[in-house]
């Protein structure tokens, strides 16, 4: 029962990974950038929600809603400002860029909001409880856990369907398969990759909200690890492509968790990284990616 | 002497033009400590500069020379910083003299660096790109995790190691705690000086530029360039790689010796993801490939904070814009041109920009 408890929390964390994954991995392949500063707006929406709840009173739902506008329309300013002067920059100047940006959000955050942790309040409470009891109490899946996976495979679905059948979703694959061509076919490009960036934002919020429900403490850096976590996720199942950021986000929560609960708790991230580099080097481009092979 | 600088090659004179940079601010500097105009924090800053500039150049090979992105390089720091700081406590009483503990406790750190890299080439001479970003990246939080873990003592005997707890360690009542895990190293003396940071700052130079215009730095930076064309005239990726991976990290952990004793106490959290970007950032902002520029961004951005001490609260908020600020103004197609129309009118006045 351990074990299946232990996965339950691997599978609810990798989901919240594989949220944030997505937004790095439609971002990368659409505008081949690393956007550094994806982890901080996923800190950005944990607070406007906190803010929303703890001092306007606000019911969760619109409260949640309220980050994910607040986090798209973010996402949308700093692309347009930060972003979109430097498109045919060299893409080290970009992630310079975008690390400067996670600076900046990080700061502000601090300013704003103060370095002491903030205390997340509970959403997913329903009449008094916060978890289903199974087998007679041997198992408690919490309805974070729960809700957090359910959010995670809807928004996949979503996802899908979106790039694969919508006229938007259409010319986000194509300019992430290339731009010149996709803008000569009479593709607004700015405006995709303006859209690329909100829903990633987007996603970022709701990646937020569900984070800081599992873990509640709230901090201007709390972005910052789950943040790298999901890249490296995202590059595990293979950056670009939408399913491997569910399968890297989830393996990775798994392996986690696990690491955590049998090996050792400091050494759990080392595990996770460890598993990664060996699984690049037997995969170059990750579980899911292609592999674009060299020609002369 | 002008006739003879003329007749020199260009790419010479560029060195002895950085080496002259150095020396005159390491004189400088001197002057200024000598003269006490410099603030407490600002003379505190010194050593940390000259570490942080041996980082910068460092990355530089495997970044601007070699041409792949490493996300990891303060984890080679934080080797040769810890191995340093027992290194020098272990010697502390067979070598009395200061500043030779401080070369051979360095030398430790430069060696043990370099170890480490000999694993961490593996999957570099493998992966390309954003995959191999993440695999450097992945090192270097694993590094910092596994000395999170470590606790090393030392008594009349010598050295013990643990994973787990420090009183595992099974010491003499008289042994000393000199790495406690999480709490990191304590209890370091004070052995790097502004002096030492110079001449580090000087074996680096010498040792980068001379190896990239070397035959061997011409081989990495073909293989930069285009490596079928590369491998195709029968230049080894393999080994010229690694030269410039092992070099660059045995430079890394030079530095983080000298940087661990410039404090009395250190953690593994210091060497963290946010300095590998740090340096990183160095490199960039001063121009992938260009040495000079990298020690003048590193020593610059260093400073930036203290210098934006007047903002207060807003510092880090100031250096960040400032940061996004530069970014687009130096890689802006319209700014570049813009700002290109100075740099053709200084080259028709006869002068050498390069």
């Amino acid at each position: 029962m351990t074990i299946l408890s232990n996965l339950i929390s691997g599978v609810s964390l990798g989901s919240i990974y594989a949220i944030i994954a997505l937004g790095y991995t439609m971002v990368y392949g659409i505008a081949k950038m690393l956007n550094f500063a994806h982890g901080d707006v996923i800190m950005v929406g944990g607070y406007l929600c906190f803010c929303s709840t703890a001092y306007l009173g606000w019911h969760p739902l619109p409260s949640v809603l309220l980050a994910m506008v607040g986090c798209t329309v973010l996402g949308i300013v700093v692309e347009r400002l930060a972003y979109k002067p430097l498109r045919s920059a060299p893409s080290l100047a970009v992630l310079i860029t975008a690390i400067g940006v996670s600076y900046f959000l990080q700061n502000a955050a601090l300013l704003l909001w103060g370095s002491d942790p903030k205390v997340f309040p509970t959403f997913f409470n329903f009449s008094g409880k916060s978890s289903w009891s199974l087998f007679g109490g041997q198992l408690n899946v919490s309805y974070v856990a729960a809700i957090t996976v359910a959010a995670c495979l809807v928004i996949m679905l979503a996802l899908t369907a979106f790039t694969g059948h919508t006229k938007m979703g259409k010319a986000m694959r194509a300019v992430s398969e290339d731009k010149g061509a996709a803008q000569l076919m009479g593709i607004d490009v700015n405006f995709t990759i303006s859209m690329t960036f909100a829903i990633g934002s987007g996603l970022a919020a709701v990646a937020g909200v569900l984070l800081c429900s599992s873990y509640p403490t709230l901090m201007p850096t709390t972005g910052s690890m789950p943040g790298i976590k999901a890249f490296t996720a995202a590059v595990f199942g293979g950056i670009g492509s939408i399913p491997g950021a569910l399968l890297g986000g989830v393996l990775l929560g798994v392996i986690e968790i696990f690491a955590r609960a049998y090996v050792s708790t400091q050494l759990s991230d080392a595990i996770v990284f460890a598993v990664l580099i060996v699984v690049l080097l037997v995969k170059p481009s990750g579980l899911l990616g292609k592999l674009v092979r060299e020609k002369v | 002497m002008a006739t003879k600088l003329k007749r020199m090659a260009p790419s010479t004179r560029s060195s002895f033009l950085t080496y002259g940079m150095v020396i005159a601010a390491y004189v400088v500097m001197q002057a200024m400590l000598s003269g006490g105009l410099l603030t407490s924090s600002l003379k505190g800053m010194l050593v940390p500069i000259c570490a942080y500039v041996v980082m910068a150049v460092s990355l530089n090979l495997t970044v601007g020379i070699m041409g792949e992105l490493s996300l990891g390089h303060a984890g080679f720091m934080s080797v040769g910083a810890f191995t340093a700081v027992i290194a020098a406590a272990a010697l502390q009483n067979t070598v009395s003299n200061g500043p030779l503990r401080l070369v051979m406790s360095m030398a430790v750190g430069g060696v043990f660096a370099g170890l480490v890299s000999l694993i961490v080439v593996v999957p570099v001479l493998r992966l390309r790109g954003d995959y191999l970003a993440i695999v450097t990246l992945a090192f270097g939080e694993i590094i910092k995790n596994i000395i999170n873990c470590v606790y090393v003592g030392m008594d009349g005997t010598g050295l013990h190691f643990s994973m787990k707890d420090a009183a595992s360690l099974g010491m003499a009542a008289d042994g000393k705690v000199l790495l406690q895990g999480p709490m990191g190293a304590v209890g370091i003396q004070k052995l790097s000086t502004l002096t030492a940071g110079f001449l580090l700052i000087m074996l680096t130079l010498a040792v980068v530029l001379n190896f990239i215009h070397s035959r061997a730095g011409r081989a990495v930076m073909a293989l930069r360039d285009n490596r079928i064309a590369a491998e195709s005239v029968g230049i080894s990726p393999t080994r010229y790689k690694m030269m410039a991976f092992v070099t660059s990290a045995v430079l890394a952990g030079l530095a983080g010796g000298l940087y661990a004793m410039n404090f009395s106490s250190i953690l593994a959290k210091k060497f963290d993801f946010n300095t590998s970007i740090l340096i990183l950032v160095f490199v960039v902002l001063g121009g992938m490939g260009n040495i000079r520029c990298s020690i003048i961004a590193a020593a610059a951005l260093t400073v930036l904070p203290e210098l934006l001490r007047q903002f207060a609260d807003y510092r880090m908020l100031v250096y960040a814009i400032v940061l996004i600020l530069v970014m687009i103004f130096t890689n802006n197609p319209a700014y570049k041109a813009f700002f290109a129309r100075f740099r053709f009118r200084r080259k028709t006045a006869g002068k050498e920009t390069a």
